[in-house]
Order: structure tokens, then C-alpha cells, then sequence
């Protein structure tokens, strides 16, 4: 198969990048994206050429590395996968693919196609956990009976890989799918249940604070979330937040 | 309004509400005009009512008028707020590949409606408070109607009304579920809402478009 | 024994580890405040150590070359995680989890720290229940539980096909939570370059901001390597792509002794290579393994229509099918230990009897569990007469809510229906029981430095058993090690700020830089990923299910080759002082080609067959391991002496008091 990349290029954040086009052949139907990828910068090592960077790690869609917005749409045209799931198989001869990084101010580029997602990193040490020590001295694992519906729903929302692909689809750049899984997680489980009016409003602070846009309630998040993270996360921290601001 | 713009949850829900509180205006405002075509009397009655009582002129007009300023406003300080927070955009971007139309360009569907409101407002309202205010002119109760029909004599209202109807039908289309989700309802009614939501999108404004291509095609003669 | 101590407490196996955690040193509150403690390694164990060392008071800073400690690949584990709760009712207990454990991993593992593992294994359920970790419940809302490979019961939690992701992100919360309170700070995009010691104490690293290529000094009164496993040597495995031995290569250029670096373990339910491309290996959970049937054709010209294209697996009849595993094993069938399975797939490939294209494959086929839940669910739903397809319907419901997410990815990558036709798979490497050697308070060789996690060598022995690793990684991180340390450290109270302007950390930054430097110094031939390939392409044919002499010795000196080849015209393109992903993996890559080297030499050194190291020499009549208690019964921990291949062996005696020696059959 023959391609034709156009590529994001930028040598660092204070650098201004542009797009370059690079052709490439002999890419096979049962290649991962980011092979292709590979195969790409092994040509441009060998041509003496910086390769292209990109953030990657697992490689099989769990660590939420990968980041890339392939033609306009973030981990590509595929539906729940990352791009490193993405299989080349997907696009046709003589394609031509734009890969750009995800997109958003509280994303800053660091290099290439890599951004800065440390702003999903604060958000959750605003309040994405539940205060009770390490020491493993609590009640027995089974003493508290969680109804299977709503422990299934938190593992649900806890599914999210935090690739900031939600970011990267919304034309807002809003935040709200990532932010309101792990709201979600913790609210549906009654461990969670005791912190949980100071927890929504603090990563909902945090959230504001990193300059993520506003929900708006498109729906592009959900459809191209690699794990299928419902909207009605959004609508439940949305409730939690209300009443949260209710109780004071 | 700063107190209302401090998370991006509150904006939501500030949206929603206004966003709410106009749909049902929206419903209303249906009832009273439909009998402008099937009763023109009852119609007379009640924008008399509407226009002298006390009560909706001094306490519930007022609430509606801040409600679409509200709406309004808040609406185009989000869509500042969101373009903001991506300052560099795509070189490509597939929209469509993941959200309906409707959904990304409520502030172009937005954007028209103010501008027929103004129109509108220019039309009925200024003329009203003109006729009851500025010129005081005496209570008459029987000459809504005929306005009324009057205003739709000219093509270029009638088509810019149906234009601003058929954006409104869109703005609705996202708004009115779109609210539901915003104040935390997402449940098993959602299906139920979103089927109610949509069909209350196209048909009041449809509606609406019907009654003003009515008055168009049916002038009083003299 | 001499310089190998490895501290294990006196007194009864059960009672071994409350009693020491009754005689060490602690460290009082106020003085915790003065002591800092570098945490390389965010996984299960590295970031469990961090917040709970944190929680503790300690000032922890943690190091991770991902962008988010919650990147680390304990992210990736599939099935689940063992504790002795016997919430089941089936007989589990401390005593059948250490035993399996010992067993499963060919005696030769230390009995004290596995069984303190066990020991502690029940409260790292409770903890990350507490922790709001979303585990799998039954409809009665309490834990539930599935049975892994190599054990005769039900003792593993899981969150669907999830459960190390859940597990991480539990951890990474309790992390987070001490970067709130200003706890920990967290060293992201940041990698270990060395080690340095200072009065023989470990007491900081030279790291890498891996953004603006800046080399950093951290100081600290101990330093905690859970760096996670070296799989990577084989260029393919099922480790993330920047999954690497330098932090513990590193420290074992320092003085920490490396242990039995040659047991790794290769997992026999991978998704197979595909092609030439491949760049890293996915693994199918050995959950799978509970209801999906191994089988190879019975017949040559069968598996040759079907590499062929000539004939579909559907097509072959039930007698016509070699259920090898159930025919060779029928006590634990398809659920023997991941070697046993690995091997007996190797087996059948290398006899001809492999099923795609490249001969190197085998089938897990889920028809007939399909069929079985199908039936059961009509039972229950009360539906009678009904028909195959029907059945089939409600079996394919059953399969895709227990297994629905791992089915979705095998069909993403094969882009092949695996309701409808049997999986393809065979076995990658995925897990290295080898690793920095520790003493029982997981020390190492180096005074102040600690390693957790598949980074040490200490529990598994030769072959570990599934769901062990994140059991392993959570005891070490949340229940061992904070108490541990606390001993040493307790000798550090006075000791004050380590500064990082000393000599030490001088020398050693300048050997970090002259590194870089001559990483850059390559004629620029081939590419790093050139390197690492022909080294993974020697260990997996030298080094890997089975091994010989003459190979191994092969091995060594063609990894010794290919490293000077590497050094000399490597191509790193690109500046140092900035972002530069060749630079990483050229530094990765060029102690993996150390490591490569003193693993043969490991394998060649242990003449007898024990868990995933097997030798062609030494096996039974049946093709089964040969396993030799009296020359072998011991810990091979190796000193580095220059070049690796001159590295020492220093032997730990391995005694076992309360188990007996047998030759492992799951039979």
C-alpha cells in the first residue's frame, strides 16, 4: 500500500510547526498505525532526517499513550480503538493521511505529534481518590455488599485510559468526559459516596483552572472514546456537582 | 453574572434553565398564535390579556427578557470561552465523523434566532409598547388580529420568518435534550425525552412557519 | 554463602514475618520528615511504595519515563490478581497459595517471602476494595472470583479483563492523593540514568528530563528501583515498547548482584506474529484459558490445508483434533502453569503441526464452552426445545460478558471473528521472574537500594504462576517494603540532606553525559531498532522456550559482537538536549545488550531443567522438565565484573523446611 503522510512537524513547544508531506510504500493491511509509523522513521533514520515523535508505550490500547489525530478525528476513522489499535487494513491505496497531535490549549505540545497532558494529571490529585491509607488494616473486602449494577457502572467509568482523545474530538476542548469518569467511579461505590461533595467540586475547580472549554454536550467525546466512557458520566457529575453545590 | 460564569458546570446549567424556561415560553407563545388561525377571536382575547395584565407585563415579561438575555449572552461568553481553549486548530478536522451539525453550530442556529429577534421584537413588541406607551393610545381589544395578518402581507417577512424558524427547529433539535443532560438527567427516560425533545423541535417551529405562510396566503381584504 | 545474607527471619514459616516486622527499627514521625526516598518506577509496586512511604511521612520523589505515572505497564495486565481469601469455599488457604506458589514456580523460590506474600495477599484485596477499586461482583454483591492456570482453586479478583489498569489506577490515586499534600513530587518524562553511591550507600540517581534533555541530580537517603521486568531484550514481548533494564542494569554496574536473570517467563496465549513489522506482542488473558479448548490438528496434511488456506479449523472433525494439553495433562488439562502450556505449543509447532501461515500457532477454540453456557442459559431462562443456532446465540452472550473486551482486540488485530472461528495464538515472552537479587527486606546487594516488584527476582522462582505478578507488586509496594526500610533508614536520622554537589554525584553525572556522548559517536549505519532486533531475534532463538549448550554459548558470543558493532555504528539522530526518542531507546538498547549477554550465561550455567528455563539436555523420556535439587537447589546471583560474560556467580542455598521437594506434575 502507498501513502501519502502529511505530518505535523514541530521541533519543540517555542517552535512554530507546520505540516510536511511525506510518501511512503509498502505498508501492509495487518500493520498497527504507529508500525507504519515505525516503518516511516526507520526510512527517514536511514535518509539522516529526525524522526517523527509520538507518544506510545503498551501498544495495545490500555496505557492511553497514543495520541494521535488522524484525519480529523482522534485515534483515526476506527471506533473503539486507540491508535495504536488502529490497523492499517482500515485505509485504502494511495490515501492521503493528516496526523496532527491532539489539540487544546491545557495540551501544549512539547515536540512533533507528543503533547503535555499533565493537566489530566492534576486534575485527578485535585480529588480523584478516596483519603484512606495504604496500610491495608480496613474492613474485610467483602464486608460492605456493593449491588452488582452500580459496581459494573463504576468499573465502567473507570475504564477511561486518559488519552485526552474526549479533548481532542470536543469542539470545545472541554474536559468533562475524562473528569466525570472518575467522578463517576468513586460515586457509584460507597467508599466513594464520603468524600464525594468536596471531590466533584474540586476536580471540577481543577478542570476550569487548566482551561479546558465547556461541555456542550455534542457527543463527539462518547463516540470517540477508545473505551466507550458513556455521556452519562457527564450527566451524573453534572448532578453530583448541583447537589454538591446545594449542600454546600 | 460572574457569580453564574465561575465553573464551567454552573454555565451548563445557567444554559440549560434559560434554554428551558424559552422552549416552554416557545410553547405559549404556539398556543396563542395557533388560535390566530383556527379562532381569530380567541386570539384578540388573549393577546389582550397578555398585553394588559399586570402580572405578565410587569413580572413575567421582564423574567423573559432576561431569560433570552441571559441565554444569549451566555451563550456567545461560552463560545469565546471554547474557542479559546483551542488556540491553535486542526489542519483537518471531521466533525461530522462524531457530532451532528446541530450540536457544533448552536451559536451559528443561535446567532440567527438573535437576529429574528430583534426583527421580531422590532415588529410586535416596539410597535406594542409605541402603541400603549409613546402614543397611549386607548385599550383596544380587537385589533390583534388583524396586525397580526397585516405584518405577513410582504414576501420578505414571511420568507425570514420561515428561514428563522427552520434555524430554530436546528437550535432545538441539540437544546432541548441537550438541557436535560446538562442539570444531570440522564437516566431511562433519556430515550423517552429525546424522542419528546425532537418532536417538539420540528413541530412548533414548523408550526409557527405554517401559521405566518397562512396569514401570508389569507390577507384581509378591505 | 558469605556476602549473600538474604536475612530471613528465625522461627516458624507462618510466624517468620510478624516477628520481624515485631524486632526492626522504626522510625519515628518527626524524623520521617527529614528523610526522602527516590521511588524509580511508578507500576503496582513503585507507586504503592511511593504513596504509602509518603502516607508514612517520608518525602518521596518518583521517577517514571512515561508522560503519567499511570502509564506504567502493570497497566496492561489482563486477568487478575490471587489472594487467599477462600471467599469460595473451596479449601483455599495462606498455606495452598504459598505451596502453589513454591510449586508453580519449580522450587525455586525462597519459602519465607513467598509465603509472606501469601500472608499479606488477603489484605491487598481489602485495601483496594477500600481504595474504591471497581472489582467483579456477583449478583449478591460480593466479591467474585475465577481459577487461573497451575492451582486447583478459585482465588483470583479480577476486573473483567482489566484488572492491572484497575489495580494501577488504584495506586496511582493513592499517589495522587500524596502529591496533594505535597508529599511526593513526581518526576514524569524523567528516566534513571545511574545510580550513585556514596560511602557505598545508595543515596541518589543522575536522571534525564526526557523533554528538554536536561540531566538532573536527585539526592535521598534510599533509593527504590521498580523498574518492572527486561522482557524487552527479546525485542518482542508483551512488555510496553518502553519497557527497559536500565535503572536495575545501572545498579547492577554499581554493585547490586543480578539474580537468575535467565527464568523469564513465556506466555502461551499470545496473539500470534503476523509479520516482519511486528513491533511488540499482545497477550491474550490466561483467563481465557478457563473455558477456551487448545487444540492442533491430529494430522500433518490437515494442518498443511489449513496453512494453506485449503481447509477452515471449523471443517475439522472432533476426532480429527489433537486436544494436546487434555491428552498429555489431564489433572489441570488446559489450565496447566504457563511453561508447561508454552512448551507443549512449541512442541507441536516444531513437529509440523502449526496452523497459520508461519507454522507457528495453535488454535483456542471456544465452541464448545459457547454451546455449554448456551445450554445452561436456556435452562435457567427457561426456554425449552430450543435449537442450535439459538443456543449458540445465548453461549456467544455468556463468552462476550466474561470476555467480551480481549475478543473485541484479538478480532481488532487479527480482523478474524473469534465467536465464529477458532483464536490463533502462541506463545510470547511476557514476564521475567529474574531480576535484581534482595534480601528478605528486599535490599539489594547495595546498601539503601531497594527493589520491588518484577524488578527483584525474590518470589516466583522459575516460572510464575498467572495473576501473581500484580499480587507480587501491591504486597511489595502498599505491605513490605515501608516496613522494611524503616530499619535501615532508622540508622539515617541524623544524617541530614544528602547534598548533590559531592564528588560522587560529580563522577557519576559524568559518566552519564561521556555515555550520551558516545552513543552519538556512531558511524550512523544502522538504527538503533536494527540492534534490537538481531538481538531479539538471537535471544527468542537461542535463549528462549528451550535452550542448549552449544546455542547458549553461541548466544554469548554473538550478543558480544553484536554489541561492539552497536557501539561503533549505532545512528542516533538528533541533538541531546531536547526531546529525542532514539537517544532513549538507544540507551535502553545498549544495556539490553549487556543483560542479553549475562542471561545466556546464566542459561548456560544451570544444567537442569526448572519452570519457563528449560533445557534440551536435560528432560525426561516424556519431553517433560529435568529438574537437579541437588546441584541447582539455589539463587544464581551474579556479580558484574567488567564485561558481562566475566560476571561471578555467588550461589544462594534455597532450603525448604516446609515443603517437600517433588517433580511438579499436572498430570
Amino acid at each position: 500500500m502507498k501513502l501519502n503522510l502529511k505530518i505535523w512537524r514541530q521541533k519543540d513547544a517555542n517552535t512554530k510547526g507546520q505540516i510536511k508531506e511525506y510518501p511512503i510504500d509498502g505498508i501492509d493491511g495487518d500493520m498497527s498505525f504507529l508500525e507504519m509509523m515505525d516503518v516511516l522513521n526507520e526510512d527517514l533514520i536511514a535518509k539522516g532526517e529526525e524522526p517523527v515523535e509520538f507518544d506510545h508505550d503498551c501498544r495495545e490500547g490500555i496505557c492511553g499513550s497514543c495520541s494521535l489525530q488522524i484525519n480529523g478525528e482522534p485515534h483515526g476513522p476506527d471506533r473503539m480503538v486507540t491508535t495504536c489499535q488502529l490497523h492499517m487494513r482500515k485505509f485504502k491505496d494511495n490515501d492521503t493521511i493528516v496526523i496532527e497531535p491532539f489539540r487544546a490549549k491545557a495540551f501544549p505540545v512539547i515536540k512533533d505529534l507528543i503533547v503535555d497532558r499533565t493537566a489530566f494529571d492534576r486534575i485527578q490529585q485535585a480529588g480523584g481518590y478516596i483519603s484512606v491509607n495504604t496500610s491495608g488494616h480496613t474492613v474485610d473486602a467483602n464486608a460492605i455488599p456493593i449491588n452488582k449494577e452500580d459496581a459494573d457502572d463504576s468499573f465502567y467509568a473507570a475504564a477511561c485510559i486518559g488519552c485526552g482523545a474526549c479533548v481532542a474530538a470536543c469542539k470545545n476542548a472541554s474536559a468533562m468526559l475524562f473528569t466525570s469518569a472518575k467522578v463517576s467511579q468513586y460515586a457509584l461505590l460507597p467508599q466513594g459516596r464520603i468524600e464525594a461533595v468536596e471531590r466533584v467540586q474540586n476536580m471540577v475547580r481543577q478542570m476550569d483552572l487548566e482551561g479546558f472549554g465547556n461541555c456542550t454536550n455534542t457527543g463527539a467525546c462518547e463516540v470517540e472514546c477508545p473505551k466507550g466512557i458513556s455521556l452519562e458520566n457527564i450527566a451524573r457529575m453534572n448532578r453530583e456537582y448541583l447537589s454538591a453545590k446545594v449542600k454546600g | 453574572m460572574s457569580g453564574l460564569t465561575k465553573s464551567s458546570i454552573a454555565r451548563k446549567v445557567v444554559m440549560a434553565l434559560s434554554g428551558l424556561f424559552l422552549v416552554l415560553f416557545l410553547g405559549q407563545h404556539f398556543t396563542i398564535n395557533i388560535t390566530s388561525v383556527i379562532a381569530p377571536d380567541t386570539f384578540n382575547e388573549w393577546s389582550h390579556f397578555m398585553g394588559y395584565n399586570p402580572l405578565v407585563q410587569y413580572l413575567l415579561q421582564p423574567i423573559l427578557i432576561a431569560g433570552v438575555v441571559v441565554h444569549f449572552v451566555m451563550g456567545f461568553v461560552l463560545e469565546i470561552q471554547n474557542n479559546k481553549a483551542r488556540v491553535i486548530k486542526y489542519v483537518k478536522y471531521n466533525g461530522g465523523a462524531n457530532a451532528p451539525w446541530v450540536s457544533r453550530n448552536m451559536i451559528i442556529s443561535g446567532a440567527v434566532i438573535l437576529a429574528f429577534l430583534a426583527l421580531h421584537f422590532y415588529d410586535f413588541w416596539v410597535h406594542e409598547m409605541t402603541y400603549k406607551y409613546i402614543e397611549s393610545n386607548p385599550e383596544d381589544p380587537t385589533r390583534y388580529y388583524a396586525e397580526t395578518v397585516e405584518k405577513f402581507e410582504p414576501v420578505w417577512r414571511t420568507v425570514l420568518y420561515v428561514i428563522s424558524f427552520v434555524l430554530l427547529a436546528l437550535h432545538l433539535l441539540h437544546g432541548f435534550a441537550s438541557s436535560f443532560q446538562s442539570m444531570g438527567v440522564n437516566n431511562k427516560y433519556t430515550p423517552g425525552i429525546k424522542k419528546f425533545a425532537r418532536i417538539y423541535a420540528i413541530a412548533i417551529p414548523l408550526g409557527f412557519a405554517i401559521i405566518a405562510i397562512y396569514h401570508h396566503f389569507n390577507p384581509i381584504t378591505h | 554463602m558469605g556476602i549473600l545474607d538474604s536475612k530471613i527471619p528465625s522461627g516458624p514459616l507462618a510466624d517468620k514475618w510478624t516477628k520481624h516486622k515485631n524486632d526492626i527499627n522504626l522510625v519515628n514521625p518527626a524524623n520521617k520528615r527529614n528523610i526522602d526516598i527516590i521511588v524509580v518506577g511508578t507500576g503496582l509496586a513503585g507507586g504503592s511504595a511511593a504513596a504509602t512511604l509518603a502516607e508514612l511521612g517520608y518525602n518521596v520523589k518518583t521517577f517514571c519515563y512515561q508522560d503519567s505515572p499511570r502509564r506504567a505497564h502493570s497497566i496492561a495486565a489482563q486477568g487478575g490478581i490471587n489472594a487467599a481469601k477462600n471467599y469460595q469455599g473451596d479449601g483455599d488457604s495462606n498455606y495452598r497459595l504459598f505451596y502453589d506458589t513454591i510449586k508453580g514456580g519449580d522450587y525455586r523460590s525462597r519459602e519465607a517471602n513467598v509465603y509472606r506474600l501469601a500472608e499479606v495477599s488477603g489484605n491487598i484485596i481489602d485495601q483496594c476494595v477500600a481504595q474504591g477499586v471497581p472489582f467483579a461482583r456477583e449478583y449478591g454483591g460480593l466479591l467474585d472470583n475465577r481459577s487461573f492456570g497451575g492451582v486447583l482453586v478459585s482465588r483470583t479478583f479480577y476486573a473483567k479483563g482489566q484488572t492491572g489498569q484497575q489495580l494501577l489506577l488504584g495506586a496511582y490515586s493513592a499517589m495522587n492523593r500524596q502529591i496533594n499534600r505535597g508529599k511526593i513530587q513526581s518526576f514524569n518524562r524523567h528516566e534513571m540514568m545511574d545510580l550513585v553511591k556514596i560511602d557505598g550507600k545508595a543515596r541518589g540517581i543522575i536522571a534525564r528530563n526526557l523533554v528538554t534533555g536536561e540531566i538532573e541530580r536527585h539526592s535521598a537517603h534510599a533509593v527504590v528501583l521498580a523498574t518492572g521486568g527486561y522482557g524487552n531484550v527479546f525485542f518482542l514481548s508483551t512488555n510496553a515498547m518502553g519497557s527497559n533494564v536500565m535503572a536495575a542494569w545501572r545498579a547492577h554496574k554499581r554493585g547490586a548482584f543480578f539474580a537468575n536473570p535467565c527464568f523469564t517467563q513465556i506466555h502461551p496465549t499470545c496473539i500470534p506474529v503476523s509479520g516482519e513489522h511486528q513491533s511488540k506482542l499482545t497477550l491474550m488473558s490466561e483467563s481465557l484459558r478457563n473455558d477456551g479448548r487448545i487444540w492442533v490438528p491430529k494430522n500433518l496434511k490437515d494442518a498443511e490445508a489449513i496453512r494453506n488456506g485449503q481447509l477452515k479449523p471449523t471443517q475439522l472433525k472432533e476426532e480429527d483434533r489433537d486436544y494436546y494439553l487434555e491428552r498429555r495433562y489431564p489433572a489441570f488439562g488446559n489450565l496447566v502453569p504457563r511453561d508447561v502450556a508454552s512448551r507443549a505449543a512449541k512442541e507441536r509447532c516444531d513437529a509440523g503441526f502449526g496452523v497459520n501461515k508461519t507454522g507457528e500457532a495453535v488454535y483456542l477454540d471456544f465452541a464448545s464452552a459457547i454451546m455449554r453456557y448456551g445450554k445452561e442459559k436456556a435452562l435457567t431462562s427457561g426456554l425449552k426445545d430450543v435449537d442450535d443456532h439459538t443456543i449458540r446465540k445465548l453461549g456467544e452472550e455468556v463468552i462476550e460478558a466474561k470476555y467480551g473486551n480481549l475478543f473485541q482486540m484479538y478480532e481488532k488485530i487479527v480482523d478474524e471473528n473469534p465467536y465464529k472461528t477458532p483464536m490463533k495464538i502462541y506463545p510470547a515472552v511476557h514476564y521475567t521472574m529474574g531480576g535484581l537479587w534482595v534480601d528478605y527486606n528486599l535490599q539489594t546487594t547495595i546498601e539503601g537500594c531497594y527493589s520491588a516488584g518484577e524488578a527483584n527476582f525474590s518470589d516466583h522462582g522459575a516460572n510464575r504462576l498467572g495473576a501473581s505478578a500484580l499480587m507480587q507488586g501491591l504486597a511489595d509496594g502498599y505491605f513490605v517494603l515501608p516496613y522494611t526500610i524503616g530499619d535501615y533508614l532508622s540508622k539515617d536520622i541524623r544524617t541530614g540532606k544528602i547534598p548533590t554537589d559531592s564528588p560522587e554525584f560529580d563522577a557519576v553525572e559524568k559518566e552519564v553525559r561521556d555515555r550520551i556522548a558516545k552513543l552519538k559517536t556512531g558511524k550512523g549505519i544502522h538504527s538503533v531498532d536494527y540492534y534490537h532486533k538481531k538481538l531479539g531475534k538471537i535471544m527468542w532463538n537461542k535463549c528462549g522456550m528451550s535452550r542448549n549448550a552449544k546455542e547458549l554459548q553461541e548466544a554469548i558470543d554473538e550478543i558480544s559482537a553484536l554489541r561492539a558493532d552497536f557501539w561503533e555504528n549505532v545512528n542516533v539522530p538528533g541533538s541531546p538536549d531536547t526531546k529525542n526518542q532514539e537517544l532513549e531507546k538507544a540507551g535502553r538498547v545498549a544495556d539490553f545488550l549487556e543483560l542479553g549477554e549475562l542471561f545466556a550465561k546464566d542459561a548456560l550455567t544451570r544444567n537442569e531443567s526448572c519452570g519457563g528455563h528449560f533445557r534440551e539436555e536435560y528432560q525426561t523420556p516424556e519431553g517433560e522438565a529435568l529438574r537437579d535439587d541437588k546441584n541447582f537447589k539455589f539463587v544464581s546471583a551474579w556479580e558484574y565484573n567488567g564485561e558481562p560474560k566475566d560476571a561471578v556467580l555467588h550461589k544462594e542455598d534455597l532450603v525448604y523446611e516446609n515443603i517437600e521437594l517433588k517433580t511438579r506434575s499436572y498430570k
